[in-house]
């Protein structure tokens, strides 16, 4: 049996009709072309699929579509703004904090809520942070490099 | 060079697509396609006796379900065993659907194409297969008893066998000389399997339009994919293409070729006239890829008063698990790179490889290197502690000297070449080191140890790469090459190397990389070999279109070639920048054209009508258009080196294991993008990391792999990973034009060397085996 739900996905409102068990993973890749979210273990421990519902971030392979009816979610498509990339992704990309960049847009998600709750964060915070993120390329030290300087853009440009 | 952009930490080409979304991964190709799911073994070793596909064929979606009995002759053959060896007396690969037996948890026994992954997935799981389970054979030491057997016609169990000798300067063998050295040690090193796990797993895309075959696949070959599948398919070549889109990193796993997936996919697009997409998902990438690095290694060595080795005699035992598609290069490798920065009096390594029902071992980043250095670096702790001397003096008694380059160890490479060291400077970079660490002024206390590491890594391994350059009629320069990307930044380096070869602004060069249809003979990207081998096609490929275009634009200026320089893409004569010609007008000129479509080639006719009515408008020997190709094969592989040192803390009580300082000196010759290059550091040491402290394959006795998840197999997260400190030593390599050696590899190889180094140092007992964890230590202190 499938379901009507509507997202508010980066702004917009889109309808789809799912089943219930569709992941919001799968939903917003194959349903409704969004796939910059990537899928990296669909067991909620890599972090690649991380979204933000309602400013929160959160797995969307864990998630059923159907749960988020009516809800705002913002994926990697939606981080840009219309003056161009947001102070997170000029970061990542001026400290190489990506290499394949498969893993990229889960850290994104995660590092502009991250920075939205705490914009002065300490090494310790970051790294805790970004600790439920796995990259398997960086080693993460230039994430750890790019979040600092996320948020001295963010300062800079407040 | 006029645009110095060699060198420089240029910000990465491909960023602003992979930051926005705009990636294109495998699973983002095709949203139409129809979906692919495997029905895989339960069991590691199991007689097929029926497949019942009755009760899935009511599923809504459902489209076809194969077993091997389906697959005609040509596609259901056993893959291609890739490299070939003598000493591999038993190679054995798998068949793309199992036959009559399945030997690992995980091999592929029955395909299903579905409208999407779900409705596929509910038919698999509805699919019966009756399997006669037999005895399994897991571990290394259950392996070589041979009671029971992975392969019915492979005694002992054993796949190859290889002795190799490098006699010492006075012609004695190892085994004469460590028998007659001053002092000896016996002793035995273990390397438990990880794996690569790179975030995306495989995958594959096919679309037959009933005469063409385009294929996409998560792969770092995408020419060899081409190949193979044109062969298991009897395609003519020309009607194949593959293509490598974004790739969501490799580390070795992606080299191997053909998948089954890539034969099946595409041969059941072209039965059913549709486009097919099969996604590996995690579970499937632990239980059906491939893993790496399980040996066990019993080293004999002797060495003289001041540590210096007179003799060394290494028995390796190689796990390479089910199958041999990708032959024997691990233990190959591992056994010619154990030498290090080091001369060896006389060396003997003989290594078995030996089957079990476990995932099959091919290359995992680092090759065999990991296990070698492990080996070379312990023996060297093991003889300082013997003769109660430093570590890094022993090392250093021991390193090839630096003006002793070539410098020829004697034995056969993994690519049939001699093993001859190109250049570097190993007491340099350990002085780096000890500096960069503070080796002399540690301070020791309890439960605090410092650790080191040494390597040499062949990089840049042949047979070839090329690279094509095309400047076209509005200035931009396209260069492709065949090999392909998942992650090193070859859009960016590659640009790089065009910029500075051409004189042209980075802004106008694109790089395409891994597509057939732009590049048809390449090798792949693997050993460390990209900037090496494609980086240097590329140069000598805008060479050659940087001569054409002076010529050209000499006849336009009515100069010397020899007296003209390319600034910002413009040809202009030295000293006199008003007698100047763009390339984009060079490109012109070098297409007598007839049409004009818009105002360049206007401007071509114009030319093409001057030109004198008794010469061909394309000269002979000429071709038209500005573009170049151009191969580089080298004579031998480049051989880059490291050094790594870290200190630890262990937990008194816990024994937990903290990395406090990771420090790397690294030399992979002329620097072509340093940012990048640190990049590959970082992701190397933190893979090390994973491999020593944390990743591990946990089979059971029955052969399950009972961590096949992300939940249990536990790669490291941001804190995990200690800050990497790095110094860069450059000794460029007089081997390719551009002076490059490999760095893809690098940060692995040593780190479980160094982290055993480190722990035996703070717990005053010898780490033989790694990787290992809190618990191990606690287990070792109390044994």
């Amino acid at each position: 049996m499938e379901h009507e739900i509507t997202l508010v996905v980066n702004g917009a409102a889109r309808r789809v009709r799912v089943p219930a068990r569709r992941l919001l993973s799968d939903c917003l890749r194959h349903d409704l072309g969004l796939t910059g979210t990537h899928v990296g273990c669909e067991h909620g421990v890599c972090g690649c699929c991380t979204v933000l519902l309602d400013g929160e971030p959160v797995r969307s392979c864990l998630t059923f579509a159907v749960t988020v009816d009516g809800r705002e979610i913002t994926t990697v498509e939606g981080l840009a703004g219309p003056d161009g990339l947001s102070p997170v992704q000029r970061a990542f990309a001026e400290c190489h904090g990506l290499q394949c960049g498969f893993c990229t847009p889960g850290f994104l998600c995660t590092v502009t809520a991250f920075l939205e709750a705490n914009p002065v964060p300490t090494e310790e915070e970051v790294l805790e942070g970004i600790s439920g993120n796995l990259c398997r390329c960086t080693g993460y030290q230039n994430i750890v490099k790019a979040v600092h300087r996320a948020a001295e853009l963010m300062a800079e440009e407040a | 060079m006029t645009t110095k952009l060699f060198g420089e930490p240029v910000q990465r080409r491909e960023d602003p697509r992979l930051l926005t979304g705009g990636g294109r991964y495998l699973d983002d190709l095709g949203p139409d396609a129809l979906a692919a799911a495997f029905v895989r073994a339960p069991h590691a070793h199991a007689r097929i006796r029926d497949i019942d596909v009755g009760p899935a064929l009511d599923v809504e979606g459902l489209v076809a379900i194969y077993t091997w009995e389906d697959l005609p002759e040509r596609v259901g053959r056993p893959l291609p065993l890739l490299i070939p060896h003598p000493a591999l007396t038993h190679g054995r690969t798998a068949y793309p659907l199992a036959r009559d037996v399945v030997r690992h948890v995980g091999e592929p026994v029955v395909m299903v194409v579905a409208a999407d992954r779900y409705a596929a997935e509910d038919a698999c799981a509805l699919i019966e297969v009756d399997y006669e389970v037999l005895k399994p054979v897991v571990g290394l030491e259950e392996a070589v008893q041979g009671a029971a057997l992975v392969h019915e016609d492979v005694p002992g169990n054993v796949g190859a066998h290889l002795v190799q000798e490098v006699p010492g300067a006075d012609g004695r063998g190892a085994r004469e000389a460590i028998e007659t050295a001053p002092h000896t040690l016996a002793f035995r090193l273990d390397i438990e399997r990880s794996a690569s796990m790179p975030l995306e797993g495989r995958g594959v895309h096919a679309r037959w339009d009933g005469r063409d075959l385009r294929v996409h696949s998560s792969t770092q070959t995408s020419t060899s994919v081409r190949m193979a599948v044109a062969a298991a398919l009897g395609l003519p070549l020309p009607r194949v293409e593959v293509i490598a889109p974004d790739v969501g990193g490799g580390f070795g796993v992606k080299i191997v070729h053909p998948w089954p997936e890539e034969i099946l996919v595409p041969w059941a697009a072209m039965t059913l006239g549709r486009e097919i997409k099969w996604t590996e998902d995690r579970r499937e990438h632990f239980i059906s890829s491939a893993h790496e690095r399980g040996q066990v290694q019993y080293v004999r060595v002797g060495f003289d008063d001041d540590g210096r080795v007179l003799g060394l005699d290494v028995t390796i035992l190689h796990d390479h698990g089910a199958y041999t598609p990708y032959g024997i290069i691990v233990p190959i490798v591992t056994s010619t790179q154990l030498l290090g920065p080091y001369k060896i009096g006389a060396y003997r390594v003989e290594f078995s490889a030996v089957y079990t029902n476990t995932v099959q071992v091919t290359p995992y980043r680092g090759a065999g290197r990991p296990q070698g250095v492990f080996c070379m670096e312990r023996t060297m702790d093991k003889i300082a502690r013997h003769l109660g001397r430093d570590r890094a003096e022993v090392r250093a008694a021991n390193f090839i000297g630096p003006g002793e380059f070539p410098y020829d160890q004697g034995m056969t490479f993994q690519d049939g070449r001699p093993l001859i060291y190109d250049s570097g400077d190993y007491p340099e970079m350990l002085r780096l080191l000890k500096e960069l660490i503070g080796w002399d002024s540690f301070e020791r206390a309890p439960g605090r140890g410092i650790g080191i590491g040494c390597y040499v890594e062949g990089t840049g391994v042949g047979p070839y790469e090329g690279g094509h350059v095309q400047i076209t009629s509005d200035g931009r320069v396209h260069v492709s090459t065949g090999l392909t990307s998942q992650g090193q930044g070859h859009e960016t380096v590659f640009a790089q190397i065009a910029a500075s070869e051409l004189g042209v602004p980075i802004e106008r060069i694109s790089v395409v990389t891994g597509d057939t249809r732009r590049f048809g003979y390449a090798v792949g990207t693997f050993a460390s070999r990209a900037a090496v081998v494609s980086g240097s096609a590329i140069a000598l490929a805008c060479r050659k279109v940087r001569e054409k275009a002076l010529r050209i634009a000499a006849d336009a200026l009515e100069a010397d070639p020899a007296d003209l320089e390319i600034t910002d893409g413009i040809v202009h004569v030295a000293g006199a920048p008003n007698a100047a010609v763009p390339l984009s007008t060079v490109a012109v000129l070098a297409n007598p054209l007839r049409y004009a479509f818009d105002e360049e080639t206007a401007r071509a006719t114009q030319f093409a009508g001057a030109a004198a009515p008794d010469r061909p408008p394309v000269a002979e020997g000429e071709e038209p258009g500005l573009e170049g190709r151009d191969y580089y094969s080298p004579i031998r592989s480049t051989f880059a080196a490291g050094m790594h040192a870290a200190i630890v803390e262990t937990d008194p009580d816990t024994a937990e294991i903290r990395v406090l300082r990771y420090a790397v000196v690294h030399d992979c010759g002329r620097l072509i993008n340093p940012m990048i290059v640190e990049g590959q550091i970082h992701g190397g040491v933190a893979q090390g990391i994973g491999g020593a402290l944390y990743e591990r394959m946990a089979y059971d006795p029955h052969g399950q792999l009972v961590n096949a998840s992300f939940m249990d197999f536990l790669m490291p997260y941001a804190t995990e990973v200690p800050h990497v400190e790095t110094a860069h030593l450059e000794t460029p390599s007089p081997l390719n034009p551009l002076g490059v050696k490999g760095a893809g590899e690098a940060g692995v190889i040593p780190v479980s060397a160094v982290i055993a180094s480190a722990i035996e140092d703070a717990e005053g007992f010898p780490i033989d085996r790694m990787p290992i964890s809190p618990s191990d230590l606690f287990h070792l202190r109390t044994t």
